[in-house]
């Protein structure tokens, strides 16, 4: 059984269908990326899954452990191993990082019936992690994201993955707007945390980033369909030729 | 017994007159007729026992209201108030008595229960009485422990209040034992003419707390009605005066550590506090009254005047509220910052839902030299709400270097409910600094569903954007008032997003 199963999903926004009849298979222990021109229906594919308000399901299913995700509240997805690194991280004012973070954490092993986390016992956990990230304690300590840099905010996005341990992370190009030390460092805390438990899916523009996060799979979309799915020298052709020949097809 | 025998005593001191007015027949009844004369005014102040000069006041502040009318500047819709409709004394009533928790209404208890308030708090508050002979020993013990602790406590506490030469008393007792203090204060600092429901509330007011802080004492615990709660009725006018004398330093909780059931629909109390040469008061209040319906049917109308006068020099008043309840609110905690240096400082959380109705704010007026004061204001409107903010901050021509920052932020919490700004500014001098901010934001589909994602449920997301809009606020509270306050605003916007 796949850990997650795509068929034939229509997605409506404001009338308009921006997904059309889109299959996709991730097993455990892939990476998948997922390329393609802009507005052609990425991030509405990752905010389905996780589950956002505001999108029409009109047609098709996915299955998370051959469980209908479709039918789960975002925080069950949330507690069930489901990741979502946004494309554009929210600023959360006076909440601070740390509590944010030990709040949902705790939101989640509740919900999986495992024993809330202690405060010491979380302030071991996010030293660890913020520590392999290379993330100074002080972030912790500010607003969720507020003053961030752009930079810092995929690094935050990260730093919930490691945190939280799930069993699908999808990354909305978590690349963008990263130097090229900071790419690094993301791109080795998304290595650190590939297992055979674990997929990924990770949603990018540039070959870069594939570069560290080798994938096994990479997928071109194009208005709200996979039009091609080839190995990781996939996205090396696209960088040659962009994505014209797709675009006709669709 | 102790009842009969103060009746016979009440009987004694009333004034031959009194009986003219047809009163006989009231003296040992509980409650005065409906509606507001000159006979009422004259029988609260008897019943009170209080002195001629108390009537005198009374008797002029009634007077004066009958020459006012009701203010409509106010953003507040409601029907018509009938002051004739209303009871303006009531002695203490019996609560209503229930002879165990489970004939308490469950959703009370659920309150409670998410405040956090022990059960045998729930007993004492609920008027649950043992039953003689009851069969669960445990349960008769709830009432009688509650009981015996809310004695000791407050007898210890008198001890060292008393030893710290602070007078904390009910104002009743106050204008009987403290004549030259009530005398030379009340009404100082919010005359008697002062507005309609202040005016009212001097004729009429039952009861309320005093406080006196000797010059250079720091009041050595912080002052809470809480202790109280057992000999409180103040109900519908209370009336309350803080003097903090030079140097002193006093810090007042008022309201509802313990959540208060009230049924009397209006409210219209009137709080003055003086700060005299390099003394400090802070105010803090947690209001939860009830605050209608589903339907908006119901709840209590608080209209308040609630003023502190930094008379001397250096002196500091600092408001900080958060208000929860009364289906309407109408009030505006002031300084007037008369001493030179002196300081005024307003923190406020607003919260409405449902169908209440909040104009809150504050004036800060600036006469001495060099006063400064800091506005923050943080309004929260969800349900079908209205909540406006309504702030004057002036400078008096001699005012000179006056400072304010007035940072007034609105969060909404779906799209049927409304958030205003009024800000008024005057300055008659060239050298005051006056700095307004003010911004209204939306809890956003997008935050929201960012903390969802990560396992929060739609509640706590609403709760922990909402605590982060407040935190500022929350700070400036005494801690165990803001643990209250924090679990307070979680159970006010319970349900707010559908
Ligand atoms: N809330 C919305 N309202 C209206 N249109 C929307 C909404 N969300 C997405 N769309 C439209 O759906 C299409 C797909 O958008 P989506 O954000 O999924 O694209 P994308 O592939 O992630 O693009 P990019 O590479 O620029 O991030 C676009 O045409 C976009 O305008
Ligand atoms: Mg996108």
């Amino acid at each position: 059984m796949a850990l997650l199963e795509i068929r034939d999903l229509h997605v409506g926004v404001e009338d308009r269908e921006v997904i059309r009849g889109l299959d996709l298979n991730v097993d455990a222990g892939e990476v998948h990326a997922i390329m393609g021109p802009n507005g052609s229906g990425k991030s509405t594919l990752s905010h389905v899954i996780a589950g956002k308000l505001g999108y029409e399901i009109t047609g098709g299913q996915i299955l998370f452990r051959g469980e209908n995700l479709l039918r789960m509240e975002p925080n069950e997805r949330a507690a069930k191993g489901v990741f979502l690194g946004f494309q554009y991280p929210v600023e959360i004012p006076g909440v601070t990082t740390m509590n944010f973070l030990r709040a949902a954490l705790n939101a989640q092993r509740k919900a999986r019936d495992q024993q809330e986390f202690s405060t010491p016992e979380f302030l071991k956990r996010i030293r660890e992690v913020a520590g392999s990230l290379n993330i100074p304690q002080d972030m912790l300590k500010r607003g969720v994201n507020v003053g961030f840099s752009g930079g810092e905010k995929k690094r935050n996005e990260i730093l919930q993955m490691a945190l939280f341990e799930p069993s699908l992370c999808i990354l909305d190009e978590i690349d963008s707007g990263l130097d090229i030390d900071a790419l690094r460092i993301v791109a080795s805390g998304i290595n650190a945390l590939r297992s055979p438990e674990r997929a990924m899916i990770v949603i990018t523009h540039y070959r870069r980033l594939l570069d560290h996060v080798v994938p096994d799979v990479v997928h071109v979309m194009s208005r709200g369909r996979i039009m091609k799915s080839a190995g990781k020298e996939l996205a090396l052709e696209l960088e040659a030729s962009g994505y014209a020949q797709f675009e006709d097809a669709a | 017994m102790v009842a009969v025998q103060e009746t016979v005593e009440r009987v004694k001191r009333i004034d031959v007159d009194q009986y003219r007015y047809g009163f006989e027949t009231l003296i040992d009844s509980e409650k005065a007729p409906k509606g507001l004369s000159e006979e009422i005014v004259k029988f609260i102040s008897q019943k009170k026992n209080e002195p001629a000069w108390m009537l005198q006041w009374r008797l002029k502040a009634y007077r004066r209201w009958l020459t006012m009318t009701e203010p409509t500047w106010a953003r507040v819709d409601y029907p018509k108030i009938d002051f004739q409709d209303l009871y303006y004394y009531a002695a203490p009533k019996p609560k209503k008595s229930v002879s165990s928790l489970d004939e308490v209404d469950p959703e009370i208890l659920k309150t409670y229960e998410k405040l956090g308030i022990p059960l045998r708090e729930v007993a004492m508050l609920e008027g649950v009485e043992p039953k003689p002979g009851e069969e669960d020993p445990a349960r008769r013990k709830i009432a009688v422990d509650a009981v015996f602790d809310s004695v000791s406590v407050a007898t210890t506490f008198k001890a060292e209040l008393k030893k710290a030469g602070v007078i904390f008393m009910p104002i009743s007792e106050a204008i009987r034992e403290h004549p030259e203090l009530v005398q030379k204060y009340l009404g100082s600092v919010v005359p008697t003419s002062d507005n309609f429901y202040a005016t009212l509330n001097s004729a009429v007011f039952s009861d309320g707390s005093f406080v006196y802080v000797p010059p250079g004492v720091r009041c050595p615990m912080e002052l809470s009605t809480y202790f109280r709660i057992n000999e409180r009725n103040t109900g519908q006018f209370e009336r309350t005066l803080i003097i903090a004398d030079k140097g002193s330093y006093v810090s007042y909780l008022e309201g509802c550590t313990a959540p208060q059931r009230d049924e009397n629909q209006l409210h219209a109390a009137v709080v003055e506090l003086v700060a005299l040469d390099d003394a400090e008061i802070k105010y803090s209040t947690v209001q939860n009254w009830y605050p209608g319906n589903s339907e908006g049917k119901g709840g209590i109308y608080n209209f308040v005047t609630k003023r502190g006068d930094c008379r001397g020099a250096n002196s500091k008043i600092s408001w900080t509220q958060v208000e929860t309840g009364s289906a309407i609110t109408w009030k505006y905690p002031s300084c007037i910052l008369r001493g030179d240096n002196s300081r005024g400082e307003f923190y406020s959380i607003a919260i409405s839902n449902g169908f209440q109705q909040v104009d809150s704010g504050t004036k800060m007026i600036h006469l001495g030299k060099n006063t400064s004061s800091r506005i923050i204001s943080k309004g929260i409107a969800a349900g079908k709400s209205q909540n406006t903010y309504r702030g004057l901050v002036t400078a008096h021509r001699k005012a000179l270097g006056a400072r304010n920052f007035t940072a007034c932020d609105s969060l909404l919490i779906g799209d049927k409910c409304g958030a205003h700004t009024v800000p008024y500014i005057e300055a008659k001098n060239s050298s005051a600094t006056f700095e307004h901010e003010a911004t209204t934001s939306k809890i956003s589909e997008d935050v929201l569903f960012y903390c969802i994602q990560r396992g929060l449920s739609q509640e706590e997301a609403v709760g922990l954007v909402v605590n982060g809009f407040v935190k500022q606020v929350l700070q400036k509270l005494p801690m165990e008032f803001a643990v209250e306050a924090q679990k307070l605003i979680s159970i006010s916007l319970d349900g707010s997003v559908g």
